[in-house]
């Protein structure tokens, strides 16, 4: 495993390589595009030809009904549904100008971390579930400072820096979710998906997220879906709203909550269905 | 008085006090044979018994120093052999298996589970004391080594799919493989269950008479090392409590409720050190 950190930065060189456009402008553009993507559940086609820009530091909110697809899309976007079998994938991801689908899958998943809907600390320590992705990726440096630097990102540091050694599962519903999310920051992924992270919270550890989220911003490309308008509304940049398998709209937050151009979209955000 | 409601109600008090004598039934039972036991060997534990070898026929005391050590021989040789491939099987079928291949080895394991245990003792007989021309510790380890696999590999096999699917995906999220998740996530997380259920196979077979009565066969001596025959506690009580003298059949009694005292002491010791552990949360 020593040679893991050497060859996420070679792959790294190489992304940015095959996008002369990124040495110049900088990052500030796009971190991740979806193009033409399709995918199947078997028979089922979950996503139809789906294009879609995540811009670099930036949150990007996935609405639509239950069963749209959008925890589907976000599932592509590290691949965690190669995890099910009799899943198809069509078309391209790029992250960084890289197909993803070229990349090595653990790599990859080290540069998208994840954070699921329900909290799922390892049952271990708050200080190993932190330690782990460092663990299993060969983590040279000093594990402890490593550790305090992703509790403090996800603001959870204070709460816990005195039971560090203690069971994750002692912890809250909210602390356990920022726990993960601080177990996700550890590896310094480039992009962080978030899948309906607050739904298991209630509105004051739900506000704490969304806190930590405006906190992340400048240092990690955020996409989150979400069933909540209002929160989408809070936290994003643009919102894409998908629909039965189809990305209907997809622009500025402030932009398709005020005037959406698509008649489906407005009757979403208006409450008319979903 | 409603005559349904009152049918209702009887019903509802015959069918609980029923559930309840029979639970009680099978506790009772448990702790009769415990209680005699108890009382029929512990007259004649005395420290002689665990530092002593078997005192010649015709002779008073002695004890069963050599069974003692015999029986934990026989079970280390069975844990070595039997738990690594019942657990690497068992993960191979939670976690690798395709469809056919692990139903074919549930299949056959469920088969192995219950083929006779003497059929086994004959297997590795024929397997290991033919060719080497002698009983020996050794075999008899491999004999009861083959009875703990199964065991092993289901209750292993079905602690790591309780596993939640939850748990997998935070780690392969974090850039895990396939095996650094099975080891550091779902076999932490399934280490209790999966223990006690070595404790249990392995407390089941240190029971066993069949298995041993042409394997490691007997000894009134110490055994030396792994190649020589050795005497063990099942053994030395069957042929104790058959035996033409009476105090034989006290000594019979004392070596099974040694033989209870060991697997119990162990069970206890296990249990109490696995709960300090953190397992997953259910839901």
């Amino acid at each position: 495993m020593s040679s893991t950190g050497a060859s996420a930065a070679s792959s790294m060189d190489k992304a940015t390589a095959h996008n002369p456009a990124m040495t110049t402008s900088g990052a500030s553009t796009l971190r991740m595009k979806v193009t033409k993507l399709n995918f199947y559940y078997g028979k089922n086609h979950a996503l139809h030809n789906v294009s879609m820009d995540v811009a670099t530091n930036k949150v990007t909110a996935m609405i639509g009904p239950s069963g749209c697809g959008k925890s589907t899309l976000l599932r592509t976007l590290n691949r965690m549904h190669e995890t099910l079998r009799h899943t198809r994938l069509e078309g391209e991801i790029a992250l960084d100008g890289v197909n993803i689908l070229t990349l090595d899958v653990t790599k990859l998943r080290r540069m998208v971390g994840m954070v699921f809907q329900k909290p799922n600390p390892f049952p271990k320590s708050i200080y190993e579930n932190v330690a782990y992705g460092l663990r299993i990726n060969g983590h040279k440096g000093r594990l402890d400072e490593a550790v305090e630097k992703s509790l403090r990102r996800a603001a959870l540091w204070d709460e816990v820096k005195d039971v560090l050694h203690k069971s994750a599962y002692a912890l809250s519903g909210g602390q356990q979710q920022r726990l993960c999310i601080a177990r996700a920051l550890a590896v310094d992924p480039e992009v962080l998906l978030l899948d309906e992270p607050c739904s298991a919270l209630d509105p004051v550890n739900t506000a704490k997220i969304e806190e930590l989220l405006f906190e992340l911003k400048p240092t990690c490309t955020l996409v989150i879906v979400t069933h909540n308008m209002q929160q989408a509304a809070r936290v994003s940049d643009s919102t894409a709203f998908m629909l039965n398998g189809d990305l209907i709209e997809f622009s500025q937050t402030g932009h398709m909550f005020t005037t959406p151009t698509d008649p489906r979209t407005e009757a979403y955000i208006t409450g008319r269905f979903g | 008085m409603n005559f349904r409601l009152v049918w209702r109600k009887s019903l509802n008090v015959v069918m609980l006090s029923l559930t309840g004598l029979c639970a009680l039934l099978t506790v009772s039972a448990l702790f009769f044979i415990l209680g005699y036991l108890v009382w029929n060997g512990g007259k004649d534990l005395s420290w002689n018994f665990f530092t002593h070898l078997p005192a010649p026929v015709g002779e008073e005391g002695g004890g069963m120093a050599n069974a003692i050590v015999g029986t934990l021989k026989l079970l280390f040789l069975a844990a070595l052999f039997g738990v690594p491939i019942g657990l690497l099987g068992g993960v191979y079928l939670a976690e690798f298996g395709g469809r056919t291949v692990p139903f074919l080895v549930r299949y056959t394991a469920d088969l192995m589970n219950g083929v006779p245990s003497i059929v086994i003792g004959i297997f590795a007989y024929a397997m290991v004391v033919m060719p080497m021309h002698h009983f020996s510790t050794l075999a008899g380890g491999i004999a009861l080594g083959i009875m703990v696999i199964p065991t092993v590999l289901r209750n292993t096999e079905s602690f790591l799919r309780d596993v939640p699917r939850s748990l997998r995906e935070g780690s392969f999220a974090l850039g895990a493989n396939k095996w650094r998740m099975v080891a550091t996530v779902v076999l932490p997380a399934a280490s209790r269950g999966i223990l006690t259920g070595v404790l249990l196979a392995l407390a089941r077979v240190a029971g066993e008479t069949a298995p041993l009565l042409f394997t490691a066969f007997g000894n009134r001596y110490w055994s030396p090392g792994w190649m020589q025959p050795t005497s063990s506690l099942p053994v030395i009580i069957y042929t104790y409590a058959t035996g033409p003298y009476e105090d034989w059949h006290r000594q019979a009694w004392a070596a099974g409720l040694v033989l209870l005292g060991l697997v119990l002491v162990t069970n206890i010791l296990v249990r109490a050190f696995l709960s300090r552990g953190t397992a997953y949360e259910r839901t």
